[in-house]
């Protein structure tokens, strides 16, 4: 099924580090000088009214800046830079989050600098024309050096090709016209042969624009999450609104009138400005981590659905197990050694370059040092066909025979063989343990049997484990019979297991996991496998895969490492426990802000008020001031945590939520206090105030 | 009794009412109680409604407000012509027309704020007719709109919440009728009076003195006063005067019986949604905000008044007892003022303009808050429901998952309500305080100056916008400026909630439900409870505290710290 060539697949993808996303640290001093040209370009009023939050800030920050004008004083000019900085601090970290994306799309526009295509004609004849006049339908013909001009099928013939500009990996893939590996992506290179493509996708709706629209979050959407917080945030602008402006009736009643700019300090304090910067930021960032791993995703929709998804549907081959089953024993029947089984299972494995051939041979040699041995021209190869399910070789006269227990035992029979008595129990056993028999004929003689192993991947069991711990279920799809995907299915650890699996009862399992109310995620690459990946709420394509597979699912895995669908899972979560975590720091942040401002606005008239002053802030004015100046910094301070996400360990609801509760909301509490505290100690220390 | 035997006493008799009456309210709105169904078939008839048809959250919204309005502009008739109306005996004139609003919709909105002396100024008919009708209705209003609120909950993608018509005649006489008659009758029997006989003339021959004693109908809508929540007394001297609440037991039962239903809601919760834990982590959510504000309470008012120790007055005995009636007490009456204002009773048996500032600052805050813990009969649990909403949906994205509550996806629209829903009741009180506080006609309402004086008025808003009811006293409210912006008040506080809870019942009964697994966001632990606490403590905090810190907290700063 998967067409990449040598490609480990347990690679961690931290290891990975070119392609689309190459990484790029996080302060990269390129990203942050266009940041800071941004960040005053988004001082556009019409920028800015897309986010009640800072449009509140931005808005009163002029109001100050009229008071600056009436009557100025260090005071009032103070606050209005500060609220201006606040402004500008969350346009920054905006614009840090697009830059990185924009960065990346700039590395693919130049991929998509316009090639010439070498259209087929309906005469057979060849028309050079450029890249952009290709039309859906169109047929182009490439050779070694071409580039490839936009996104096709292969129509005609096979060629290796570089996907190193879309994938980053360099070791190049074979695509080939029919079946599933005939997708080829506008802005690879084929290296050799020549192939015939159709054109698939029209200008401006290829995979390479489609991907530099993603990553530079053109036309990005808010989620459903980010849209429920954004109102629950415009809620709590909306009512801090009269709680500010009610104290200046408040104030005269008491007999302290309270000044404009000093309301609208406490308005820009109270609401909840942390998040409401840092907001667009995380979704933005939250994408980019996904493309940092090679993992493209058509909206952020499916990258937060990834964060809900309770079942991960997996594929055994190449997720679970390592692509191929490898010889693992020799299994001895009637009076015949190991040594032999393995001499002549050997002898049958020479001609024969499947990964299981191969591995046969390899066991033989460590096992008994069975070297490979020439055995000269004189041999005929008998391939595997579905009919016989046997191959070998006749050697001479010898006709030596590895395959299918039933097939072999047949073809024994009939030549007059007599089946050892001991053989069933032999096949059995290995069937049992999940494991493929191959027995093994010399003739009409039977000498044993080969097992041929699933190994499951190093370190998957500890994953499902932590995806258990999160609340997720796993199950195994694997075409194989029910009693081998059960002993599979034991030792990696799934949950469950589908065996004999088929696009039909694949898509009616998912079907029944929906109408529980589960949310599904699968990975997949086939063409048949398009409507269930267009069924699942996360279909990850496997860039290897067919364009129908890659239109159906809502993210393409560019590595074609079906392990990953496990990282998408927790990007999404990261992404969501960001903005939770941010929203209820930010929230508790205000309790401090109260305590020093409120004493600051009436201590003039009420004095015993100052004992609410807990922090012993030098002045009124330095209390509003500080509380201004560290609502502002801590918008700074949090961009690399919105940026990378906080930390995110698996682990069950309860223990997270205990975690990040103490952490942002005791800690949002507690911090601000001391902030507060300090930036008051340094006000005071210049004298100003 | 003693507070502490009357705490136990209340704690046992809350336990009991929970488990039974809970039980028994889920009967009643899951129809399988029936004994008067010949008494509800002819009132169906009569309202013209299939009893069996179940109506979407638009429909029974829509039957709420109509039936508001209808029976809002009866009262409304009967108040301002009592004159010419029966059973009045003192011959008490017509109510004048912005008295009258205030009243008709006070009681339409279970907030029973009275801007009059019940006992010069209403005759028997219009309490009888106008107000203690409304006292059953208001509150089979609310009752039925928690169970519409929590069958919206419970349904699994069925877009109806119930039948409001239904609702309300079975909440009226399987609920509220009988326990009233029942609590009426041991109120006669402790001896509250309860008589259509006009006022009685005393003339004492020794002193020469004439007195005149009101009497009136007083046992029964005491019962419903209490049970509904409602708090509006016959009497002007309300739960302090001797024929409203004659005993230390009628004193107790008037505790138990405002405290019970709100109670035992929770249970009717944790049934309909077919999980227990999950209402009794709301009970307990209740139970330990309603505990600490006792404590409080309790406590400044078991101190000296440092305005009377200011004063230089030395008096025997400890405690606050300025105000107070000397049979119950300073902390037993702490006690029943903060059952009664985080209840959204109002009924009082103590004058709260004499509590401490702490004390005071108890009284106001617990309204602050929402009115969830308990709150007013079935009002307190859908408000707690919006909290929880807000809750769980800050507490899901925590920990990274789409929040649900109860196996709901909580998403921008059930945000959206239910942000409204909690956000409307401190805008209210904050900008018509605003309001009173800027203008002649609102200046001119306290008694007092400074922090007190400021303190009167924010207590007016902040009771009728919780369909409270309860008087901090000192304002001359009867004017038309605070007849008409309490109104105001009341109706934001009643429909500015019910209908944002009725359209999230809608919104989520049309859900699917997600089935619960380890990564769900539990909702029915001690770790939810604390992040619901944390939601309603801070939102109410960070709406209130300036407003407090000019009222009740300098107040008491200035007498020195409290603690």
């Amino acid at each position: 099924m998967t067409t990449i060539l040598e490609t480990p697949h347990d690679e961690t993808p931290q290891a990975r580090a070119h392609g689309v996303a190459q990484k790029r640290s996080l302060f990269d001093r390129e990203i942050l000088r266009q940041a800071m040209i941004d960040a005053v370009r988004k001082l556009d009023p019409r920028v800015q009214v897309r986010n009640p939050v800072m449009f509140v800030v931005f808005v009163g920050t002029i109001v100050c800046l009229c008071y600056c004008w009436s009557q100025p004083s260090v005071f009032v000019i103070s606050i209005t830079v500060w609220l201006a900085l606040t402004v500008l601090f969350a346009n920054f970290a905006e614009a840090m989050a697009e830059g990185r994306g924009k960065a990346q799309a700039d590395t693919l526009r130049r991929m998509r600098s316009d090639t010439s295509a070498r259209r087929l004609n309906d005469d057979g004849s060849e028309s050079a024309v450029s890249a952009n006049e290709l039309r859906k339908g169109d047929r182009v013909v490439c050779e070694a050096g071409d580039v490839i001009p936009s996104d096709g099928e292969i129509r005609e013939g096979v060629a290796s090709v570089d996907e190193s500009a879309i994938t980053g990996e360099s070791a190049p893939v074979i695509r080939e016209s029919g079946g599933d590996r005939s997708a080829v992506t506008g802005g690879t290179t084929v290296l050799s042969d020549r192939i015939v493509i159709e054109i698939t996708a029209e200008r401006g709706q290829t995979f390479l624009d489609r991907m530099i629209g993603l990553v530079e979050g053109a036309n990005r959407q808010k989620t459903p999450n980010e849209i429920a917080l954004t109102i629950l945030l415009a809620v709590l602008t909306i009512v801090f609104l009269p709680v500010v402006v009610v104290l200046q009736p408040f104030g005269r009643f008491a007999g302290a009138p309270v000044s404009v700019v000093v309301i609208v300090a406490l308005l820009v304090c109270l609401i909840p400005t942390t998040i409401g910067a840092l907001l667009s930021a995380i979704g933005i960032a939250g994408m980019d981590r996904l493309v940092q791993r090679n993992v493209l995703a058509m909206s952020g929709r499916a990258v937060e659905a990834a964060g809900d998804v309770q079942t991960l549907l997996l594929d055994k081959t190449g997720t679970i197990t390592l692509g191929n089953r490898m010889a693992s024993r020799f299994v001895p029947v009637g009076d015949v050694t190991e040594s032999e089984v393995a001499d002549i299972a050997q002898l049958a494995s020479l001609a024969d370059e499947t990964p299981e051939g191969r591995s046969i041979v390899v066991l033989a040699k460590e096992r008994f040092n069975i070297r490979e041995r020439e055995i000269g021209h004189d041999f005929v190869f008998v391939p595997f066909t579905a009919t016989t399910r046997m191959s070998g070789l006749d050697w001479g006269d010898r006709h030596i025979r590895k395959g299918a227990a039933d097939s072999v035992r047949k073809w024994v029979e009939s030549i007059g063989g007599v089946v050892p008595p001991d053989l069933a129990p032999a096949v059995d056993e290995i069937a049992r343990q999940g494991s493929t028999p191959l027995v093994v004929a010399d003739g009409a003689r039977i000498v044993g049997v080969v097992e041929l192993k699933d190994i499951v991947k190093h370190g998957i069991a500890e994953r499902f484990a932590e995806m258990r711990a999160m609340g997720i279920r796993t199950i195994m799809i694997t075409g194989d019979n029910p009693l081998t995907a059960a002993a599979i299915a034991q030792e990696a650890g799934v949950d469950d297991f589908l065996a004999e699996a088929t696009p039909e009862t694949k898509m009616q399992l998912i079907k029944k996991e929906q109408e529980g109310g589960k949310l599904v995620a699968m990975t997949g690459d086939g063409t048949n496998d398009a409507p269930a990946l267009a069924q699942a709420d996360v279909g990850v394509a496997m860039n290897s895969g067919t364009n129908a597979a890659k239109e159906a699912g809502n993210m393409v895995d560019l590595d074609s490492n079906p392990t990953k669908l496990i990282d998408v899972v927790e990007i999404g979560k990261q992404l969501l426990i960001t903005r939770g975590a941010l929203t209820t720091f930010s929230i508790a942040n205000d309790v401090a802000k109260y305590f020093a401002i409120i004493p600051a606005l009436f201590v003039a008239t009420y004095r015993p008020l100052n004992a609410l002053n807990i922090m012993h802030l030098h002045s009124s004015q330095s209390a509003v001031l500080s509380a201004v100046i560290f609502n502002a910094l801590v918008i700074v301070a949090l961009i690399p945590l919105a940026l990378r996400g906080v930390k995110f360990r698996p682990s069950s609801a309860a223990s997270l939520l205990r975690r990040n509760v103490w952490i942002y909301g005791v800690g949002g509490i507690v911090l601000p206090f001391l902030g507060i505290k300090i930036i008051d100690l340094i006000l005071t220390a210049t004298g100003a105030y | 009794m003693s507070f502490a035997l009357t705490v136990i006493a209340l704690v046992v008799g809350l336990a009991l009412c929970w488990r039974f009456l809970g039980a028994y309210l889920v009967a009643v709105y899951e129809g399988r109680v029936r004994f008067l169904r010949f008494l509800e078939r002819p009132i169906y008839r009569l309202l013209g409604t299939n009893p069996d048809a179940e109506q979407s959250w638009q429909r029974y919204a829509l039957s709420a407000v109509m039936f508001s309005g209808v029976t809002v502009a009866v009262t409304y008739i009967f108040l301002v012509t009592q004159g010419h109306l029966p059973f009045n005996p003192q011959h008490l004139g017509n109510v004048t027309p912005a008295l009258a609003f205030n009243t008709a919709v006070s009681f339409l909105t279970n907030t029973n704020w009275q801007n009059y002396g019940g006992e010069t100024t209403m005759s028997y008919f219009s309490q009888m007719m106008g107000l203690e009708f409304h006292q059953f209705l208001s509150a089979a209003v609310g009752l039925g709109v928690a169970v519409a609120v929590i069958r919206g909950f419970a349904n699994r993608g069925k877009p109806t919440i119930g039948n409001f018509w239904v609702d309300t005649v079975r909440g009226t006489i399987y609920v509220l009728l009988p326990l009233s008659f029942v609590l009426g009758i041991i109120f006669v029997a402790q001896g509250a009076v309860d008589t259509l006989g006009g006022p009685v003339t005393i003339h004492n021959s020794l002193t020469g003195v004439t007195q005149v004693i009101a009497l009136g109908p007083v046992a029964f809508m005491e019962a419903i006063k209490q049970l509904g929540t409602n708090g509006g007394g016959f009497f002007n001297a309300n739960s302090a005067h001797p024929f409203e609440n004659p005993t230390g037991l009628t004193n107790f039962l008037s505790m138990l019986s405002l405290l019970s239903i709100p109670v035992a809601l929770t249970y009717v919760f944790g049934r309909m949604v077919g999980k227990m834990r999950e209402g009794v982590a709301v009970l307990l959510a209740m139970t330990i905000l309603f505990g600490a504000w006792v404590g409080l309470a309790s406590y400044a008012e078991h101190q000296t008044n440092p305005a009377v120790a200011h004063a230089g007055v030395t008096y025997a005995g400890v405690g606050n007892t300025e105000g107070k009636e000397t049979r119950f007490g300073d902390t037993s009456s702490a006690l029943f003022g903060v059952s009664s204002t985080m209840t959204s009773t109002g009924s009082a048996d103590s004058a709260y303009d004499s509590y401490t500032p702490m004390g005071g600052f108890a009284l106001i805050s617990g309204m602050m808050l929402g009115e969830v813990s308990p709150g007013g009969v079935g009002s307190g649990m859908y408000t707690i429901l919006l909290f929880a909403i807000i809750a769980v949906f800050i507490g899901g994205l925590m920990i990274g998952r789409t929040p649900e509550y109860l196996g709901k996806k909580i998403q921008a629209r059930e945000v959206k309500l239910a942000g409204i829903g909690v956000l409307v009741m401190p805008l209210a009180v904050l900008i018509l305080t605003g309001l009173a506080v800027s203008l002649h006609a609102g200046t001119v309402g306290p008694l007092n100056g400074g922090p007190h004086g400021f303190t009167e008025i924010l207590y007016a808003f902040t009771s009728q916008a919780n369909n409270n009811g309860s008087a901090f006293g000192g304002l001359t409210g009867n004017t038309p400026f605070y007849n008409v912006t309490g109104a105001i008040a009341m109706l934001i506080g009643r429909f500015g909630v019910l209908i944002p809870a009725l359209a999230l019942a809608g919104s989520l009964a049309a859900k699917p439900v997600v089935p619960a697994g380890l990564g769900t966001f539990r909702t029915d632990n001690t770790m939810f409870v604390g992040l619901l606490l944390g939601v309603i403590v801070i939102v109410g905090g960070l709406t209130f505290f300036p407003a407090l810190a000019l009222g009740p907290l300098v107040e008491q700063l200035s007498h020195g710290r409290f603690w």
